[in-house]
């Protein structure tokens, strides 16, 4: 990408160079996400149309960036796993459920309904997202100690996890019907947006910021690039792994509260389910090589959304949840298939090919 | 064509993005000689090399091979290799977790009945190994296998097709004198079967001693072909560097004396060992001295350093760092204590290929300062521009990956990395591998330089002659043994070999 600027630098006789915009990282995702977005305006007229319902706002798209919430913390997780350590956690929607279990049994003080808090908010809010820390830490150890494929020991807690969850809640629904606790899947106040969405934008502000401020992000870079030579420059790998794990794990933790806020309960079956595809969905649509290195943060982000906006899309389509899979499915092998390095080559040939017919046919008098 | 004329290459460019990498060259290869492609680090001898065997395409030019009447245009290694040009890339590219026969044989084994044939593959592979008198076994995994022994076998692999052209660039290395004349007897069999074998190296001696003919190119254009008999040395340095050099200057004795007068130790290493590669060794390293290691490969040089360094965790002995006992359990540690290491293998264990050269620059010292510490987008830039500007590197901008620099170039980021951490104690494992012969002397000197500033610096290389230019004294290993140092008068050309082979009974054995 760099490169490509510095030949566009070279070439600033024409001040709009295409390529400037299209050699950025971000390019292809948010083509993507305006791919998506096109569909959805021809499929929904009233795509973009926001209404203020009740004092809260209304619309397809505000209901894509309201769901979209989890997706963006989970993704945001999911990349720096990635970038680490080459391999995805998929126990993250377990990982949901377990905070969300945690969280409403400590409220309803083990009933199985509550109308009030038996236990402080914050107490249990806490101690779900230490348990979800707890379930990172776990993968991470898996993963960075003991060097076991990220897959095979995140499977584990995946097919675990939901176990467990059951067994805090021994084996039934929780309900926590007090408002202040909806707030987090509902709205704060008398504010017209959603929560979620401050939510989802807070964690990855906060996220960014940590990156930015300390060196992680380009540890977890190196590491991810090459794990020998890391160490040899000082850098403790297993470590740095192990880190991005936890991170992970809690991030999971954020994400289950949200959701079970909005259900105001702990439903161990359905919190978060077949959410970890989605979420490593989100970091290969954001241009992330699923093999570990660089990595962009914003990628992943704006591919959470493309991958909510098409999961709306489809439902506003009339598919069924059972057929929703084998559309989505031939959605992202075309994004996939168009980010591929294949078929950039293909593209760059066919750029050059054009360039050097182009040339022959001035007189070849170009250098 | 002529009739002994077997490859050409005319008016050959290719541009990278902000680099012109080949503009306009030439190049011809005949029946039965040995052609050495000279150059500086990133004249774009690789590039050439890779546009010819299909790894790049090239923007415009003409390839023509013996044979075919029309313009060939390898899309690919495999078109290559079915075209009969057989290449040994400059960074080997094997599979470390397959064994040696598979490496061998990847993508041609022998197969029966659809199977892969594993008896005869691995008594071929046998086979093979034994007429190049390499010494390792068919059925060990690659990675138990030495960097050298590594390079050996992708030649090994590359020559046992049936090629007509052989490209080989830089295999020499990481090869002792050894391995080096058996590559060389192998090679001129090649050469009297008629096959044209391109040769890419930065050793001025190994193309005097092999080569019949010499084509020269600077920053990516055509200098010249020469007959080696028409181009001594003095001149083939100054058509490389496109101004008069003499690389055998003695850089020394101007450094001798200069040194601190008293001995202070700054390691102190005692009864060091790691299991199957070193037995207890003994050595002090004292300040403002460059001490070299030396012995055949496999001698355990590059353990010895790494055991000290905490690259693999020493399993005896006590080690001092400035008179004071240190624990060291993993490489941070010694960075701590002001070593910093400069590996063997610099595509395993050297460069992070994806991250930016000032990335690969400033990333030890970061780590070293801590992640939350993190240095400014300033700072960064400038250690990056600092140690581009010093170590010449060629570079389209300091925002390049490293992947996309030449050989030596990354080799120079990698150096430039640990000058960065401004240690105390600096290891050099091979610095100036694949580097070219005048910033290879900058190296050197560069080396003295940081010894009269009082750093302590170990120097570990293939090429004897470069320890002698640097080092005031030297350890002998054999066998994973420190047998003995020899100083002062000791230190000849003759008197290391006889030291490494285990001739001179004079050494003073330390046990
Ligand atoms: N994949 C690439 N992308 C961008 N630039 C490249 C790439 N490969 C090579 N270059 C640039 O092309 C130039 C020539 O490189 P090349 O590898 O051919 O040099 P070389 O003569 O083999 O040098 P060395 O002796 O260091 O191996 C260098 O400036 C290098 O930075
Ligand atoms: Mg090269």
């Amino acid at each position: 990408m760099q490169l490509q600027e510095l030949e566009v630098t070279r070439n600033m006789k024409n001040k709009f160079d295409i390529r400037k915009i299209t050699g950025m990282r971000l390019f292809m995702p948010i083509v993507c996400l305006l791919a998506v977005l096109l569909i959805n305006v021809i499929t929904t007229p009233g795509f973009f149309k926001v209404t203020l319902n009740n004092g809260v706002l209304y619309g397809y798209v505000v209901d894509v960036i309201n769901r979209a919430s989890e997706l963006v913390i989970l993704a945001v997780g999911m990349t720096l796993v990635t970038a680490a350590s080459g391999g995805q956690d998929i126990s993250v929607g377990a990982t949901m459920a377990v905070a969300g279990a945690v969280c409403c049994q400590i409220l309803s003080g083990g009933q199985v309904t509550t109308n009030t808090f038996e236990n402080p908010l914050i107490l249990a809010m806490l101690a779900a997202i230490v348990v979800a820390g707890i379930c990172g830490a776990f993968n991470g150890f898996l993963v960075a100690k003991l060097n076991i494929q990220p897959m095979v020991a995140t499977l584990i807690l995946y097919t675990a996890g939901r176990g467990i969850a059951q067994l805090i809640t021994k084996g039934q629904i929780t309900y926590v019907r007090v408002d202040a606790y909806k707030v987090f899947g509902g709205y704060f106040g008398k504010c017209p947006i959603p929560t979620p969405i401050f939510i989802a934008i807070l964690f990855v502000i906060i996220v960014y910021i940590v990156l930015k401020k300390t060196a992680l992000g380009l540890y977890i870079e190196s590491v991810g690039i090459n794990g020998t030579a890391s160490r040899l420059v000082g850098l403790n790998s297993t470590m740095i792994k192990f880190l991005t794990y936890v991170i992970c794990g809690v991030l999971a933790g954020v994400a289950g509260l949200v959701a079970s806020s909005r259900i105001y309960s702990a439903d161990a079956n359905n919190i978060g389910l077949n959410l970890e595809m989605d979420a490593i969905l989100a970091v290969a649509l954001g241009g992330n090589v699923l093999g570990g290195g660089k990595f962009s943060l914003m990628g992943s982000v704006i591919g959470a959304y493309t991958i909510q906006a098409l999961t709306t899309t489809l439902y506003a389509m009339n598919v069924s949840a059972d057929q929703l899979p084998v559309y989505k499915a031939i959605v992202v092998i075309i994004i996939v298939t168009l980010q591929s390095p294949v078929f950039k080559k293909f593209m760059a040939n066919q750029k050059a090919k054009r360039a050097a017919s182009k040339a022959v046919a001035e007189g070849g008098n170009q250098s | 064509m002529e009739k002994d004329v077997l490859l050409t290459m005319r008016d050959i460019s290719k541009t990278f993005p902000g680099v012109k990498a080949l503009q306009h060259v030439d190049f011809t290869l005949r029946r039965g000689e040995i052609h050495a492609l000279m150059g500086e680090n990133g004249a774009g001898k690789s590039t050439l090399i890779k546009v010819l065997t299909g790894v790049y395409e090239f923007d415009s030019g003409v390839v023509r091979m013996a044979g075919n009447d029309t313009p060939i245009v390898n899309h690919s290694p495999q078109d290559a290799q079915k075209a009969g040009i057989s290449t040994v890339y400059q960074e080997v590219n094997l599979c470390p977790n397959l064994s040696v026969a598979e490496n061998l044989f990847i993508g041609r084994e022998p197969r029966k009945v659809g199977m892969i044939d594993w008896k005869t593959m691995n008594r071929k592979s046998a086979e093979l190994l034994a007429e190049l008198d390499i010494d390792v076994a068919a059925t060990m995994k690659l990675e138990e296998v030495s960097l050298a022994n590594q390079q050996m076998i992708a030649i090994a692999r590359a020559v046992d097709m049936e090629c007509q052209v052989l490209i080989l660039d830089e295999p020499t290395s990481s090869l002792d004198d050894d391995e080096v004349a058996k590559l060389f007897k192998l090679m001129n069999r090649l050469k009297d079967k008629g096959v044209g074998i391109i040769f890419v190296t930065h050793f001025l001696e190994q193309v005097y001693a092999v080569c019949d003919r010499i084509t020269v190119l600077r920053n990516g254009e055509l200098v010249g072909e020469y007959q080696v008999k028409d181009l001594p040395r003095v001149m083939l340095v100054a058509k490389m560097m496109g101004k008069d050099f003499d690389d055998l200057a003695d850089i020394k004795s101007a450094h001798e004396g200069k040194g601190l007068g008293e001995k202070i130790p700054v390691i102190e290493a005692e009864g060091i060992s790691h299991k199957g590669t070193i037995k207890p060794f003994n050595i002090t390293i004292n300040k403002g001295e460059v001490i070299g290691l030396s012995g055949l490969l496999g001698s355990g040089r590059s353990e010895l350093v790494r055991a000290i360094y905490g690259a693999d965790k020493a399993e005896s002995g006590t080690l001092k760092v400035n008179g004071k006992e240190a624990k060291i359990n993993s490489p941070i540690d010694a960075m701590k204590l002001g070593m910093a290491y400069l590996p063997e293998d610099r595509k395993k264990d050297g460069i992070l290929a994806d991250l930016s050269v000032r990335e690969n620059i400033i990333i030890a010292m970061q780590a070293k300062r801590g992640m939350f510490k993190p240095m400014s987008r300033k700072e960064m830039e400038e250690a990056a521009d600092k140690y581009i500007e010093m170590l010449q590197i060629k570079t389209a901008s300091r925002e390049t990956p490293i992947k996309s620099l030449s050989g030596g170039n990354q080799q120079k980021v990698i150096i430039g990395r640990w000058l960065l951490t401004n240690p105390e104690y600096l290891i050099l494992d091979e610095p100036t591998r694949g580097i070219d012969i005048g910033t290879k002397t900058e190296i050197q000197k560069l080396v003295l330089d940081l010894a009269d500033q009082g750093m302590a610096v170990t120097f570990i290389s293939s090429e004897v002659e470069e320890m002698l230019r640097t080092c005031s004294r030297m350890a002998i290993l054999r066998d994973g043994k420190k047998v003995g140092e020899i100083e002062g008068a000791e230190m000849t050309q003759e008197g290391v070999m006889n030291a490494i082979a285990g001739a001179g009974g004079d050494e003073k054995h330390e046990e």
